[in-house]
Parts: C-alpha cells; structure tokens; sequence
C-alpha cells in the first residue's frame, strides 16, 4: 500500500460519505454543508490526478460560487426557519434499487472492457501543459467551437435567470 | 554567511538534512517540513495582526489629532494584550435555536479564507509557501471561501437581522471578486504567467507604472472584498447592529476580528506583490533577506493608505457601492482588459522591427501601456462628465413670505 | 501506484449516489444538488480517462472545462426558475407543482 494509494482511499471514504450525507440529509443547509466537503474531496481528486488547474477551478466555480447559491436558495425558498416533514419521498427503496442497478450496470460493462485495470503512464511534459490547453481553446482546428458555444450558453443562462427570477415591475 | 544571507531555506535544509539522517525516506522528511513551514507560517500571520491592530489605532488617533494607546508600555505598543485577554476571557453565549455546528464552523472558514493566501506569496526570491503555477487563480479559489464563512455566520444565528446583514455582506463580496479577477488578470497578461513569483520575476519595471487603471480597480475591489471604509456598512456599529457578527462573542468575535485586520494586511501584500514589484529591490537577488525587508516596506505603505482611506472617507450605501461595481468597475475593468491585450499583442508584433536595444524593452513597453492607460483615464473621464448632476436650476426668484405688513397710512402720520 | 478501475469505480458510486438523490428527495433543490453531484462524478471520470490514456493529448481536458461551464449555467437557471416557482405556490415540494399533470 503505497502512500498515494492510501490518500486515495482516505479522500473517497470521506468524499462517499459526504455525498450519501447530502442526499440523505433532513435539512437543507446542512445539505449544501455536505455538498461543499464533496466539492472539496473532488478537488483533491484532481490534484492527484496531476490536474491541478481543475482543482483550482473546481474550488472557485463550484464551492466559492454554485455552492454559495444553494445556500443563498435554500434559504429564500422557507417559510420558517426549521425544517419539518419527511424529506424523501414514500418509494424511496425503488430509487435505492435503481441506483444499485445502474452501478451494477456500469461495473459489469467496465469489467469487461480490457483497458480497465491499467497504471498510469509517466507524464513527460508537465510544463507546457496549461498553455496548450489555453491555445487548443481558441485555435479553428481545434476546440474553439465548443468554447464559443460555451460563453454563448453563459451568456444565454445569465440573462434568463435575471429575467426569471427578477421583480417584475407592474 | 548562508545563515545570514538567507536563514529560513537555511534553517529548513538543515532540518532536511537532520530528518533524512534519522533514517526518514526523503518523501516524509520533506512533508513534515512543509508542515513546520506553515504551521510558522499561520504563527507568523496571527503575530503581525498583533503589531498591525497598534499601528492602525495609532494612525487613527493621530490622523484624528488625538493620541491612540499610550499607556500601556512606551508609545502604547502592548495594548494589544489586554484586548486579546480579554477576548479570550469572555463568555460564549450561543443564542437559542441556533445550529450548534454551522455556528462554531463559520468563523473558522473566514480566518482560514484568510490564512490559506498567505501560502502563495513570494517573500523572497527563495522563501515562498509553494510556488504554483497557477497561483493567481488559486487566490481567487481561497478568496471565495471567505464568503462562505459570511453567509454561514449569518444563518446560524438564529436572528433576522444577522441574516439580512449576511445577505447583503455576501452581495458586496460576491459582486466585488469580478473586478477583482478581472483586475488581477491584467498582471497576468503583462507578466505572460500565473505564478505569482513568476509575476515578480517578470516585473522589471513595476505593474503599477504600466497600468495604473488595473492597480487602481484591483486596489478599490479588494477593499470592499474585506469590508473596509468606505465599504463598510455591513459592520459599521450604526446600521444592523454588527451585522453577520451580532450574535458571536468570546473567542469566535475574536477570530473575526483578527480575520478583518489580517485581511486587510493581505490585500496590501498581494497590492505589493503584484503591482508594485513584490520583494524586488536592490541587491534582493543575492541578499534574500534584504528581498523580505523591501516586501514588507511596500506593504506597509499600501496598508498605510488603506487605513488613510478608512479614516477620512464616508460610508457608502449599498445601492451606491453595487451601482459603483457594476455600472463602473465592471466595463472599465473589461474595457482595460481587451485594450491591454491588442496593445500588448500588437507590440509584439512590431517590436523586434524596430531595433531597440536590448534593456530599453521593457520601458518602451511601459511607457506604451502607460500612455494608453492614461488615454483611457481621459476618455473616462469625459464621459462621467456628460452624465455629471447637472446644478439646480432656478425657476423663478425667491418671494419673501415672512415680512410684516406695511401698516396703514392712517397709523404714520 | 493506482489503477484507473478505482477511479472508475468511485465515479460509479458517485453517479449513483446523485441518481439517488434526484429520484428520492422531495424538495426541488435538493434534486439539483443531485444533479450536482452526477455532474461531478463525470467531471472526475473524464479527467482520469484523460490522464490514463492521452496525457498529452487536451481533449479531454477541453470537454472537463466545457462540462463545468455547462453546469454553473444549468444549476443558475435551475435556481432562478425554483426561486420563481416558489414566488408563485410558496412550496418547492417537487410534488407540489402539478398543474400540468393530468
């Protein structure tokens, strides 16, 4: 058991609990609470994954943005300060069964696919990394269309949720 | 020598060198340095707080005219110690209803937002935390946390009014990162990496000169990002009580407060570390040392502005601080950025045809950005004009309505 | 050293955990933490399938950036539109907003 492998299994213990917390929860906030550990265990996931740049943009999207608004809506969307009544709804144990059978599918399916079990390979370039990704964005030949579309869709979702969520003036 | 020239990676290699001959594999040795490392990194942080809390209630008093602490040791330089004991002695209440474990979370994140920071600012050429190459992004990740804290204090509270404080805290930190991310990528742009010690090193001549704009909105963000004056509504003692912090006493006040004056002081490292040439100086490469004292003076002169600031300036409304950032800020930030970007590309382009000589580059280079930048701050400035208040105008000539009557004729005579 | 099957795997039990999440709880935003989570493990299998078998490569990369724009639009519309919902019928019961069933 190699250091690494020991991390790995320390971040995912704690990251599984922490999302079986969120959806198993009986208060909002403390929800989010849980989401954000998550976040935060993905992020360590990256950064053992030599992604260290997706581990930083992880923290800031996610927990330093998309977090803050489930609190900011959990707490809007009350009418008193306490939660009360069940939290799941009455056919929980077929949402668990499906759950269950949606793992068993995916496990079965990557079992038999013969690249399943292989090492890493060594990472020979790790300086020059960030910028080729930076250029791969936004050269024609290769990844600028997704990119565009991307802003395009930011700029789309921003509008419509001001316009939804904003006081309509009579 | 070495000892002197540089004692920290001095005294870090020998601590290196003591745990590898213990028998330690090299990859623990080096993990349990680092946590010394910023264990006395956390230590160090909370100790300037100490000497910052006097020179701020120093340099109110004085610019009040009016002396500030000065009894408790000469010039007042203990007072400090009698306020954190006590802090430290004072009870905890925990208000009623209030959820027990969000409650003692919530300061915890807002020092740590705090703290966390510190682990990527350059001292010296060789005394920094870790040097990411992302490092810049990674002051944006940790400065978003710090609201997290906010909202979460205010909730767990139990009371309205922490809640509607901590809505409108979190609005004003929340609206103030834009800019701020904005601003801080324009170093990034001029200095072609994102590693903040890749940043200094790349400053041969400092960030300020070749845009002023960009220090100037990443100066004003950060100041409302710590919600100091003029951007202070959400803790002045006059609206909402203490806003987020009503309902903490004890310690956990404590923890906030010294997260507010460490802050502070953060944002007058990062100010010198990205603008104004960070640890640079005079013989800095050879003497690192000598780079720790040229970083902590240019601190010391952005945090002295800062509390110039606070003490002569009024308080802003909220209206009035969101209409600054977005309707201001925000555009002339966005405005900066592209304009930077033809400039610094266009430059580029044309530089190598002109044959200058090899150490005028960099001041061609700044005096371009420079005179652009002051472009822009006149073409601003002209449109603020046209949308000036015009002056009150006047309709008619005043009547005057409180004069006694003339008497009658038959009265006179 | 660690073989791509554990990272495969724990992305597994976090899709499964959000497919659970969006099917059992009743409240909307809840659902959307789900969704969350589901968004999350994709992100982390893309990511390891990229450092396995193309490091060099950015494909893999780009689609990760791409999914992470993707979801910070959908969980701001998704809250804005609850937000709405909520203005309306004051509950955010998923149950509740039934109108349209029949």
């Amino acid at each position: 058991m190699t250091v690494e492998q020991i991390i790995f299994l320390f971040v995912a213990a704690v990251t599984l609990i922490a999302g079986i917390s969120v959806v198993t929860s009986r208060n909002l906030i403390h929800s989010a609470l849980w989401l954000i550990l998550t976040l935060s265990g993905i992020a360590v996931f990256y950064v053992l994954l030599n992604a260290g740049f997706f581990a930083v943009i992880q923290v800031v999207i996610y927990i330093g943005a998309i977090a803050i608004l489930f609190i900011f809506a959990a707490m809007l969307t009350r009418r008193v300060m306490q939660d009360t009544g069940p939290q799941s709804n009455s056919n929980w144990w077929l949402g668990a069964v499906v759950a269950l059978l949606f793992f068993a599918g995916i496990t079965l399916i990557l079992i038999n696919w013969q690249g399943f079990a292989t090492q890493a390979p060594m990472l020979t370039n790790t300086s020059g990394q960030l910028s080729q990704l930076g250029l791969a964005l936004v050269s024609p030949d290769k990844y600028v269309l997704p990119f565009e579309l991307a802003s395009v869709l930011l700029v789309a979702g921003m509008i419509g949720a001001i316009f939804v969520a904003g006081d309509k003036k009579q | 020598m070495n000892f002197i020239i540089d004692p920290i990676s001095f005294i870090a290699n020998w601590l290196m060198n003591l745990l590898l001959s213990l028998g330690l594999s090299p990859i623990v040795s080096n993990v349990i340095v680092k946590f010394i490392g910023a264990f006395l990194l956390g230590t160090f942080g909370f100790s300037l707080v100490i000497f910052t809390i006097w020179l701020e209630r120093k340099l109110y008093a004085r610019i009040q005219d009016r002396f500030g602490p000065n009894r408790v040791g000469p010039w007042g330089i203990f007072q400090t110690f009698p306020d954190m004991i006590k802090i430290f002695t004072k009870e905890y209440i925990t208000p009623v209803g209030a959820d027990k474990i969000v409650y003692n979370l919530a300061p915890i994140f807002s020092v740590s937002a705090v703290l966390l920071t510190w682990a990527v600012i350059p001292f010296a050429p060789t005394i920094v935390g870790t040097d990411l190459n992302v490092g810049v992004l990674y002051l944006m990740a940790v400065g978003s946390i710090g609201a997290l804290g906010i909202i979460l204090a205010g909730w767990s509270s139990n009371n309205k009014y922490s809640l509607l404080g901590a809505f409108r805290s979190v609005a004003q930190v929340v609206s103030y990162e834009v800019p701020m991310i904005l601003a801080l990528l324009i170093p990034v742009l001029l200095g072609q990496s994102m590693g903040v010690n890749s940043l200094v090193y790349a400053q041969d001549v400092w960030f300020i000169f070749l845009s002023p704009i960009a220090a100037l909105i990443f100066f004003l963000s950060c100041l409302a990002e710590t919600g100091r004056a003029p951007f202070d509504l959400l803790e002045a003692e006059s609206e909402l009580v203490a806003g987020y912090q009503t309902e903490y006493s004890g310690l956990k006040f404590g923890m906030f407060y010294v997260g507010e004056f460490l802050h502070a002081f953060t944002i007058s490292a990062l100010m010198a570390t990205l603008f104004l040439g960070g640890w640079r100086g005079p013989w800095a490469e050879q003497v690192p040392i000598l780079g720790v004292a040229w970083f902590f003076i240019k601190a010391f002169l952005v945090y002295f502005f800062v509390v110039l600031i606070r003490i002569s300036m009024p308080r802003l409304r909220i209206d009035q601080m969101l209409n600054f950032n977005w309707k201001f800020l925000t555009p002339l930030a966005l405005v900066l950025l592209i304009i930077t970007a033809i400039v610094e590309k266009s430059f580029m382009v044309i530089a190598p045809s002109l044959n200058l000589m090899e150490t005028a580059i960099p001041w061609v280079r700044a005096g371009l950005h420079l005179s652009v930048n002051l472009i822009i701050i006149l073409i601003t400035v002209q449109i603020l004009k046209t949308h000036r208040v015009k002056e009150v105008q006047i309709v008619g000539k005043p009547r005057l309505v409180a004069v006694a009557p003339e008497p009658p004729a038959s009265v006179i005579s | 050293m660690i073989p791509l099957s554990w990272y495969l795997i724990f992305a597994a039990l976090l899709f499964c955990i959000g497919i659970y999440g969006v099917l059992v709880r009743k409240n909307a935003i809840a659902i959307l933490m789900g969704i969350e989570l589901m968004l999350n493990a994709v992100n982390v299998n893309l990511i390891a399938f990229w450092r396995y078998r193309d490091p060099a490569g950015v494909a893999g990369q780009a689609f990760a950036i791409i999914v992470f724009a993707v979801a910070a639009a959908e969980v701001a519309v998704g809250l804005a539109l609850i937000i709405s919902i909520y203005r309306r019928r004051n509950s955010v019961v998923a149950d509740d907003i039934n109108l349209l069933k029949w």
